[in-house]
């Protein structure tokens, strides 16, 4: 069982480790705007949480995901 | 009104800034005179060109040029119409029929372009139920096809075998699966690990498509590529290719040995909704490949000067895109893009003209001097190369 609390404080661990300016991170944090990472940062990123959770986010699915908490959303309906 | 440039603001201001420094736009060069496959005059200077994809120097070959004039006179300056309507001649037939020879493969599709071939495969092969696995480096063409096909596209990182294996193992079993390969990357030059990359492909029931763009004529036994050169040629469903490189003049095609390749004629868009290349421009294409095919000697003398340019720029100091010559392209990693305009100006004044790159085509954001040889540069313009990149790095302070 993988309930949405538990995906969410998995994948808070994984930006931890992106976050190189110790920006602080809540649900509604955009991963561009506000994190600003570029697009290498996040194929390394998205390749950390679909090994994490065994699942594949596909470049489609990615563009629809701007903040944090679209994202653990996406990832819990995946692993449901 | 809501202006729609608005969204170019950035760009723009990029741009003027770098220009306000009163360096010559990088992207505004204009050749006056082309002398030969080498050398041209810009800005009334006789220059040498390593900025060109004229890899293996056929745009002067006597033949070819013989060839296209004959097309000329005999078929007409242009088809006016699609390759299944009123634009199949016989020369289109003929450079199909030189490709399948070239190749030794069963199919061959000529496209009005190489962007087109990629577009007009991809996207009419993989659709919105199928996966398309692909290098994040992939050419710009690769993309749109992608986009245009609405299939699920999942990228993985550049060269990279094992992140490659872990998307192919999650992808559903019974799904219709496409990955995508280069065989040179044209930004660094570097060659993909096709010999490990193929056969997985292959293991998890995927298409592979490569596209050859920058090998064709060059790596590889016969010419055909870095598949061919690693001992994958068999495993691989597409090539994709281009006329506007080694065989000199304009256009694309995909080989393939698929039983039921020819379909593709009817079903891609950007095979049906164009129009098709002017005879002169099959004439000289077909020609081309015929004499790319023995061209032994100067594939060796393609590999002697890359490896040549490629030793002596590292000597001098140069940060270079691959720890060792892989292809005919050499990418010199500029510390920034004001850096990278000077020094290309500086070198445009020597007489030399290379390819100014920069982001987003580079990856990691890189600013790159790109430096691709020809065949027919001969040792004595090596050795000129060589001098003007120690006198224009030193001049602009990218070397001590
Ligand atoms: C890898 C790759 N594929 C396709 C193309 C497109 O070729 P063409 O110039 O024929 O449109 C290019 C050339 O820019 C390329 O580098």
């Amino acid at each position: 069982m993988t309930d949405r609390a538990d995906v969410k404080g998995r994948i808070f661990g994984l930006i931890d480790q992106f976050n190189k300016k110790g920006i602080e991170v809540s649900e509604e944090t955009r991963f561009a705007q506000d994190l600003e990472w570029d697009s290498l940062t996040v194929l390394d990123f998205v390749a950390e949480v679909e090994d994490e959770f065994d699942i594949l986010i596909t470049m489609n699915q990615q563009a629809e995901i701007e903040n944090v908490g679209q994202l653990v959303d996406a990832v819990a309906g995946m692993v449901k | 009104m809501t202006d729609l440039f608005t969204k170019f603001d950035d760009l723009i201001k990029t741009r003027e800034d770098l220009l306000s420094t009163g360096v010559t736009d990088p992207f505004n060069l204009v050749m006056e005179k082309v002398l030969s496959p080498t050398v041209a005059i810009c800005n009334g200077r006789e220059t040498i060109l390593l900025g060109t994809y004229n890899y293996m120097g056929m745009t002067f070959d006597p033949d070819v040029i013989q060839a296209g004039k004959d097309a000329l006179d005999n078929f007409g300056s242009g088809t006016t119409g699609s390759r299944v309507l009123n634009g199949t001649y016989a020369g289109h037939k003929a450079c199909e029929e030189a490709l399948r020879d070239f190749y030794d493969m069963d199919g061959a599709m000529v496209f009005s372009t190489g962007y087109l071939a990629n577009l007009g495969v991809i996207s009419t092969l993989a659709g919105k139920d199928d996966y398309i696995i692909l290098d994040i480096d992939s050419h710009a063409s690769i993309y749109d096809g992608c986009a245009m096909g609405n299939a699920n596209v999942i990228p993985f990182r550049h060269n990279d075998i094992e992140a490659l294996e872990k998307r192919l193992k999650r992808l559903p079993e019974d799904a219709g699966k496409l990955v995508i390969l280069e065989g040179v990357y044209s930004m660094l030059g570097d060659v993909a690990p096709l010999d490990k990359m193929v056969p997985l492909a292959k293991k998890y029931g995927a298409m592979v498509l490569v596209d050859e763009a920058h090998s064709m004529g060059f790596i590889g036994e016969n010419g055909r590529g870095v598949c061919e050169a690693q001992g994958v040629i068999d495993d691989v469903d597409f090539i994709i290719g281009t006329f506007s490189k080694s065989v000199g003049t304009v256009g694309g095609f995909c080989v393939s040995n698929h039983p039921k390749f020819e379909i593709l004629r009817l079903v891609s868009r950007p095979y049906v909704f164009t129009a098709s290349l002017p005879p002169s421009v099959v004439a000289t294409a077909a020609t081309s490949i015929g004499k790319l095919k023995h061209a032994k000697a100067k594939r060796d003398h393609l590999w002697e000067n890359s490896k040549r340019l490629h030793g002596g720029l590292k000597k001098l100091g140069f940060q270079l895109g691959t720890e060792d010559p892989q292809s005919a392209i050499i990418a010199v990693i500029m510390p920034d893009l004001e850096k990278g305009a000077a020094m290309w100006e500086a070198l445009l004044n020597e007489g030399l003209y290379v390819n100014l790159a920069r982001p987003p085509a580079t990856p990691a954001n890189m600013t790159l001097l790109r430096c691709s040889l020809c065949a027919l540069h001969s040792d004595e313009q090596v050795g000129e190369i060589l001098g003007m990149f120690e006198r224009a790095g030193r001049a602009t302070g990218c070397i001590d």
